[in-house]
């Protein structure tokens, strides 16, 4: 039997409609998440079984309150709908709605219903109906808005079933008539002209088209040209926008007047005592600050078992590799370029995924909300806005998916300087090399008796970072020269209990595009450096012979000259190469040139400074070695003062180094695509890399 | 001259015609309309922004948006 062409729907709705429980309902693991193509914005599509052998693709569309968009994502919604020759465009449409908030959700339906694309309306959170003293009489309401309506109620997975029929029906019953005729209303001559331009296009289309600038390719280019004389006379578009917004509302109304009922007495409920707290002067900041902090303890304690034994499980089949397999180029390939690297990656999943698993539960309570609330005014004070604060915790796990978060930011220059500060705080790349660094130099005592020093020096750290994103976003407010209108409004959404199956997906979700996205660039430089670690010009190879040679006339042990031998094969190596030819420019930090080496190497991701340090160590060591890195490190002395190489002083320089170089060509990536330059990445490599330098300066001389 | 921004907790205006122009689309869009009863609800702790309640939609807007915004009352 012949399968049928899977049906391409489209999910839209306001967010916090609970759009993302009936997406993962309706597709369940079948969910890929991709890009569209030119933005970094994320598309999530999966599959969902119909009727027979009939299919759906289901495409969840990022959550807007208007197909007018104001920002990248919901310029995504408006591009996906009005290409309507693209292979992905929808055959249906599925409006998500929330049932406490009708009207509004009713405004974004009547946007998308003048498209005239097949629509279902599905109206979410249908068990609250009675709890909420809801009145809705769902036949008259179908027949005004010429839509089936389903009642879900998406969390207790009821009408999910439904939600499938409706769209298997819409595609051959629903009328595509548009709702309002609104344009109509407001300047009739004017409109028709509009029409007249292009028979293939909706009228709706048309108007899209010139109020958002946003022309499909299926315009002739004379229809462009005339669409274009349209735009000119801005203000009178601007006007005739607000009188859409006002008629869509009027005719919603009129609709809901004697079909929806809210009684008021039953609405008073929760949300005012919780706003009460969680905003009050005091207990608010109290509550947050306590939040922040159960975050990061539990990001330390309960990550470090998981991450021990992932360290231990790779170190373990490392040497199994190396028992199973014949010695060769290609087993040191394998147990000292890809197992190392691959391990460097999966060590942070842990962390990573505590961090987002907060942050996801945050979000769908609703309280990150009150949190933006909160803080909007202390950060506009450093020219950024409230919503600079979900970025900014969540560049302590990885800046790439913070910088994108920022996208939620309307004003420009808040946005930008979000995302030029945010490589400041200390995200978890970052922790792997304060650990050993701390773990090597700092002494393991107690301050006053029970603080642990260590555990001081890390918070310090953190302390630093955040404290150093705050001056700068106050120094690019005062300095940076950047229109932008600055317009806030943040939705107060109802406090809700976090749905399992949305958290768990959602951070199943960002850990993956982590692993996969972070993971493949510190793989292949793994496997690079090992390369240029056991590789080099002639004076690599003969390293081995002069060895040799010169221990020949001597009494010296066999092992010492091994390891005479890995030493000098490194210092000739490629990699030992361009370590030593940058060790004038690190030696005024403290450092040598094997620091060096995972210095450059770190450019690429801070985290390859242990790995580096791993391989390098590996390479130089004798092949039985299988003692850990910071067995290794400790060790290394510094032969011009025959002191052991990581002391206080380098290792305080190397820390601060960290802390400020802008080391991590992801996070550059991403910021180029996100600000549409070169130019601001680059001030955050130079700028944050001056910083780093000198700094690191000041604390090795002072603490030498 | 009355404003949101003028407005005490709990207390409720009414949004008055002359103010359509100087409402942003976006905040027309979310329900924040003339002719439409709002309500503020709480004040952030350094008094701005304020939380409001506006057609249904709990919003926060700055301050400086909001004193732009002219209320009338019912009497």
């Amino acid at each position: 039997m012949e399968n049928p062409k899977p049906i391409k729907v489209a999910l839209i709705g306001n967010p916090n409609t609970g759009k993302t429980s009936l997406f993962n309902q309706l597709t369940g693991l079948t969910q890929k998440v991709g890009n569209y193509p030119g933005v970094t914005v994320d598309k999530k599509q999966g599959t969902c079984k119909l009727s027979g052998n009939k299919t759906a693709v289901i495409t969840d569309l990022p959550g807007t309150y208007s197909i007018n968009p104001t920002s990248v994502d919901e310029s995504i919604v408006l591009t996906s709908l009005l290409n309507t020759t693209d292979t992905h465009f929808p055959d249906v449409i599925v409006v998500v709605a929330d049932i406490e908030n009708l009207k509004r959700n009713l405004f974004l339906f009547s946007q998308v219903k003048d498209l005239e694309i097949p629509i279902v309306l599905a109206i979410n959170m249908a068990d609250q109906i009675e709890r909420k003293g809801i009145f809705i009489d769902i036949e008259t309401l179908q027949r005004e808005l010429q839509t089936e309506i389903v009642l879900i109620s998406a969390r207790k997975k009821q009408g999910i079933d439904k939600v499938k029929k409706a769209i298997e029906n819409c595609i051959t019953v629903s009328s595509t008539q548009p709702l309002c005729s609104i344009n109509h209303k407001i300047d009739e001559d004017y409109f028709k002209k509009l029409k007249g331009i292009s028979d293939n296009h909706t009228l709706y289309e048309l108007w899209l088209m010139i109020t958002q600038n946003n022309f499909p390719d299926t315009l002739l280019p004379e229809e462009k040209k005339k669409l274009h004389e349209f735009m000119q006379d801005v203000s009178k578009v601007k006007r005739y926008q607000h009188k859409e917004t006002i008629h869509r509302y009027k005719q919603i109304n009129d609709i809901l007047k004697t079909t929806y009922k809210v009684d008021q007495s039953k609405a008073k409920d929760l949300r005012g005592r919780l706003d009460r707290v969680f905003t009050h002067k005091i207990f608010g900041y109290v509550i947050f600050f306590g939040i922040l902090l159960l975050i990061f303890q539990s990001i330390f304690d309960w990550s470090s078992g998981p991450m021990d034994f992932i360290d231990a499980q790779f170190a373990n089949l490392g040497e199994f590799i190396k028992e199973q397999m014949n010695p060769g180029v290609l087993t040191d390939l394998i147990t000292d370029g890809i197992i190392p690297g691959i391990g460097g990656v999966i060590i942070f999943i842990p962390q990573i995924a505590i961090l987002f698993l907060f942050v996801a539960i945050l979000e769908e309570t609703g309280y990150m909300s009150r949190v933006v609330f909160l803080m909007d005014k202390i950060m506009r004070r450093y020219g950024m806005s409230g919503k600079s604060v979900i970025p900014l915790i969540s560049g302590t796990a990885c800046a790439i998916p913070a910088v994108m978060a920022t996208r939620t930011i309307s004003g420009w220059k808040e946005r930008l300087i979000t995302i030029l500060v945010t490589p400041f705080t200390t995200c978890s790349a970052r922790l792997p090399v304060y650990a050993i660094l701390i773990s090597l130099v700092i002494p393991d005592k107690k301050l006053l008796g029970f603080f642990s020093l260590q555990g001081f020096t890390l918070l310090s750290l953190y302390a630093l970072g955040f404290i150093t994103a705050m001056i700068s976003a106050f120094l690019l407010h005062k300095t940076l020269k950047v229109k932008s209108t600055s317009f806030f409004v943040a939705e107060m959404p109802n406090y809700k209990l976090p749905s399992l199956k949305n958290v768990v997906f959602d951070v199943l979700e960002k850990t993956k595009a982590f692993v996969l996205g972070a993971g493949k660039i510190i793989l292949a430089i793994s496997v690079v450096l090992w390369f240029l670690a056991s590789n080099g010009p002639q004076s690599y190879t003969d390293a081995e012979k002069n060895i040799r040679e010169n221990a020949a006339n001597k009494n010296i042990a066999s092992d010492a000259i091994q390891q005479k031998i890995a030493a000098a094969k490194l210092e000739n190596s490629y990699i030992g190469i361009m370590g030593k030819s940058i060790e004038p420019a690190i030696k005024p930090l403290g450092y040598d040139w094997k620091i060096g080496i995972a210095l450059i190497s770190s450019f690429a991701a801070r985290e390859v400074f242990v790995g580096t340090l791993a391989t390098i160590y590996s390479v130089e060591s004798d092949d039985d070695d299988t003692s850990t890195i910071k067995e290794r490190m400790r060790a290394e002395i510094n032969p011009d003062t025959g002191k052991k190489r990581f002391d206080l002083p380098v290792g305080m320089s190397l820390l601060i180094f960290y802390a400020f170089a802008m080391q991590c060509m992801g996070t550059l990536a991403i910021v180029k695509r996100e600000t549409k330059s070169w130019k601001w990445p680059m001030i955050q490599l130079f700028g944050m890399g001056a910083l780093a330098y000198i700094a690191s300066f000041i604390t090795f001389t002072i603490f030498s | 001259m009355n404003t949101i921004a003028t407005l005490s907790k709990g207390e409720i205006g009414i949004i008055s015609e002359e103010s359509l122009d100087v409402i942003p689309l976006k905040l027309l869009e979310m329900g924040c309309l003339p002719g439409v009863e709002v309500e503020l609800l709480q004040v952030a702790p350094l008094k701005d922004p304020l939380y409001i309640c506006v057609n249904g939609s709990h919003l926060a807007i700055r301050k400086e948006m909001a004193a732009q915004i002219k209320i009338t009352f019912n009497l």
